[in-house]
């Protein structure tokens, strides 16, 4: 973290309402989704896993969204880099290994769809596609929904920057700005879209497109822990204060190729993407608990080897565990009766 | 039994079901206070509110978006497309999205939504204000799509839709708005899903369709009974997804002669399909080849009454390829 406490005022995290312990609980996640992905892109690597899209280097700000968040009420609509969201909101590491493997027991899409379409009911994770942006105008309809029952519900919508250019991203801020409904718009604006960078992507600052729907627009540093969780609360205060939508413009940059399908050298340089590595939140967050006196050497060993076990028995499940059985390919078309039968 | 018009129909069954069920609304452009353009929701929004008779921004793509959102939440909603014309904006959502969220999350997630959209010209509407866009949509697993042609099935099928777990399209005429009236029961009944149903028993041709086309083959039914001694069989489809295999067959079966008639265009529509059904399961027994009766391969009606006129099917084009099929 840039910013350094005197010994006499509370540490960032503590002001900003979140306990020793959350402070703590966020940096684990962070490990945890990192050595999640990295372990992903072995894998597809060794040829045991066909596909991976990495979310590495935007774990922070995707940990710190969730913990603004309330798991029991609110509705989550992450996008395919959400690895750290979704860890945060619940989802375990087995569970993301049975859909990186595509197997039967995968609770996002039993297998059916590729790894980073999340989806999951009892987290209150709404399943996603791959025709980028489709979600946003759905968080609308969640709110809706929250606010025609009168519940105190936020709905999170997450995408890419170049989801922003798509009119379901457009068509969705201007229903919620209207309508005054409980969204929080999330782009995680990491640089590129595939091949295409920002600079081709947009002439003008994606947070400023909130203005023209009657809402803040908040840009915020990704790597910046603890103030990407300042912005979420404030946004999440202002959506169950009936004060409507915040579309939060997280800037961040996508150190990994597109997908384990990509070569990002043709379009970009190494010496680029070193500049960002450098930049990662995830030792700036380490040495911030450090300083508050959270977190220590010992402790790090310790995650680290429990992390890795954990994603060691995770793999070897997913590896082992069966595919969807063929003969139930095909169900869930539509709603079945009790026997199995189409309705 | 009151005799009611078709839209008199679609509206009460919206009516009903939102008495009935407070996770029901209506959204759509000018659905609420003006009720509609049509007036296919008028005295909702008087009725029920402005949250549940929802006039949304001008922007079909969040019309059926956020519904889906909605129906994924535990709602019902009803999203009214102005034009079936305007509904190619909202085909992701309608494609990608609620037709494959039952299926790409195994069952975890459902989409119980209906659109409404209003299909069909013969008002004037030229290019944009008329078309057919059920074959844009038909075999899209996840969907279903029903086209009534009567008062009685309108209400019938929208009460099933608005009930049904998974997403239907319901494609409404708008010829039929005001020109058909039938008798409707007071009250809740509804018509199942997937089931055609015999307009006209006759052993002499088979005619298979659905919506608008049919008024005019029953009309053209009476004329050729009466002046050629000629009885039709009429099967109204009233679902086109999924198709009721049973019923065509048995209705192809009992004449031996086929014609199908809609006034999507012919290259792709619901009527080749039809007939692909037909001759797999029945080439043997038919005595004349199937027929169809559409609207022709061009992009849409003009707006010009000759062009129009000439585009739409009628009682005498309906007429003449009855007789002609009959005669084979």
């Amino acid at each position: 973290m840039t910013h350094t406490h005197s010994v006499k005022s509370a540490p960032r995290h503590a002001a900003l309402g979140l306990t020793d312990e959350q402070a703590v609980a966020m940096y684990e996640k962070m490990i945890l989704a990192r050595k999640f992905d990295e372990r992903g892109q072995l894998l597809q690597r060794a040829g045991k896993v066909n596909f991976h899209i990495s979310g590495i280097n935007q774990e922070p700000s995707q940990v710190a969204m969730a913990f603004a968040m309330d798991l029991k009420n609110d509705w989550f609509l992450p996008y395919y880099r959400d690895y750290a969201f979704v860890l945060s909101l619940g989802m375990t590491v087995k569970e993301l290994m049975l859909s990186l493997f595509a197997k039967g027991e995968d609770p996002n899409s039993a297998g059916r769809q590729m790894p980073g379409h999340f989806g999951a009911k009892r987290l209150r994770i709404v399943t996603g596609s791959s025709p980028v942006t489709t979600q946003v105008p759905h968080a609308a309809g969640f709110a809706l929904a929250a606010k025609m029952r009168g519940e105190r519900s936020v709905s999170l919508v997450s995408f890419g920057e170049g989801s922003s250019n798509q009119g379901d991203f457009h068509e969705g801020c201007n229903f919620a700005g209207v309508m005054k409904l409980p969204v929080i718009f999330v782009c995680q604006n990491n640089g590129y879209a595939i091949s295409v960078p920002l600079s081709k992507q947009t002439a003008g600052r994606i947070s400023d497109r909130a203005l023209g729907y009657g809402f803040p627009g908040v840009q915020v540093d990704g790597n910046d822990v603890l103030e990407t969780y300042r912005v979420f609360k404030e946004a999440h205060d202002r959506a169950l204060a009936g004060e409507g939508p915040t579309l939060v413009e997280i800037v961040t940059y996508r150190v990994t190729p597109h997908s384990t399908s990509d070569n990002d050298l043709v379009y970009r340089t190494k010496e680029e993407v070193e500049i960002h590595k450098a930049k990662d939140g995830i030792p700036a967050y380490r040495r911030y608990l450090t300083e508050a006196g959270l977190w220590s050497e010992e402790q790090e060993q310790e995650l680290q080897a429990r992390i890795r076990e954990e994603i060691d028995e995770a793999t070897e499940y997913g590896e082992r565990a069966p595919f969807q059985a063929v003969e139930d390919a095909f169900r869930h078309v539509y709603a079945e009766t009790a026997n199995g039968e189409a309705i | 039994m009151p005799v009611i018009e078709y839209i008199e129909a679609i509206r009460t069954a919206m009516k009903e079901e939102m008495e009935r069920d407070e996770r029901v609304f209506v959204l759509g452009e000018d659905v609420g206070l003006k009720g509609g353009v049509f007036g296919t929701t008028k005295g909702l929004q008087q009725q029920f509110g402005e949250l549940r008779s929802l006039d949304t921004p001008l922007a079909e793509s969040a019309i059926a978006g956020v519904a889906i959102g909605a129906a994924m939440a535990g709602m019902r909603p009803i999203a009214e497309m102005q034009y079936s014309d305007f509904m190619f904006p909202a085909t992701n959502q309608i494609i990608s999205e609620a037709a494959k969220i039952r299926y790409r999350s195994n069952n975890d997630w459902s989409c119980p939504l209906v659109v409404r959209a209003p299909i069909g010209g013969g008002v004037f509407g030229g290019l944009y204000h008329s078309q057919c866009p059920e074959s844009v949509f038909f075999g899209t697993p996840g969907l279903k799509i029903v086209a009534p042609a009567t008062a009685y099935d309108a209400k019938g099928l929208l009460l099933s839709a608005i009930r049904d777990p998974d997403p239907v399209l319901f494609f409404e005429n708008k010829k039929c708005y005001r020109l058909v009236s039938d008798e409707v029961p007071e009250g809740e009944y509804t018509v199942p899903i997937g089931k055609s149903k015999v307009m006209r028993e006759g052993d002499d041709i088979t005619v298979i369709g659905y919506s608008m086309p049919l008024h005019f083959a029953m009309q053209a039914a009476e004329e050729l009974s009466r002046d050629e001694g000629v009885e039709a069989h009429i099967l109204d489809l009233r679902t086109i997804q999924p198709l009721d295999r049973e019923g065509v067959l048995e209705a192809a079966a009992r004449t031996g002669k086929v014609l199908i008639v809609h006034e999507d265009n012919k290259t792709g529509g619901v009527g080749a399909e039809v007939a692909a059904i037909i001759s797999e399961e029945l080439l043997y027994d038919l005595d004349a080849p199937i027929r169809r009766l559409c609207a022709p391969d061009v992009p849409a009606m003009p707006i010009n009454p000759p062009g129009e006129k000439h585009y739409l099917l009628n009682k005498d084009k309906l007429k003449a390829a009855m007789l002609d099929l009959a005669r084979f």
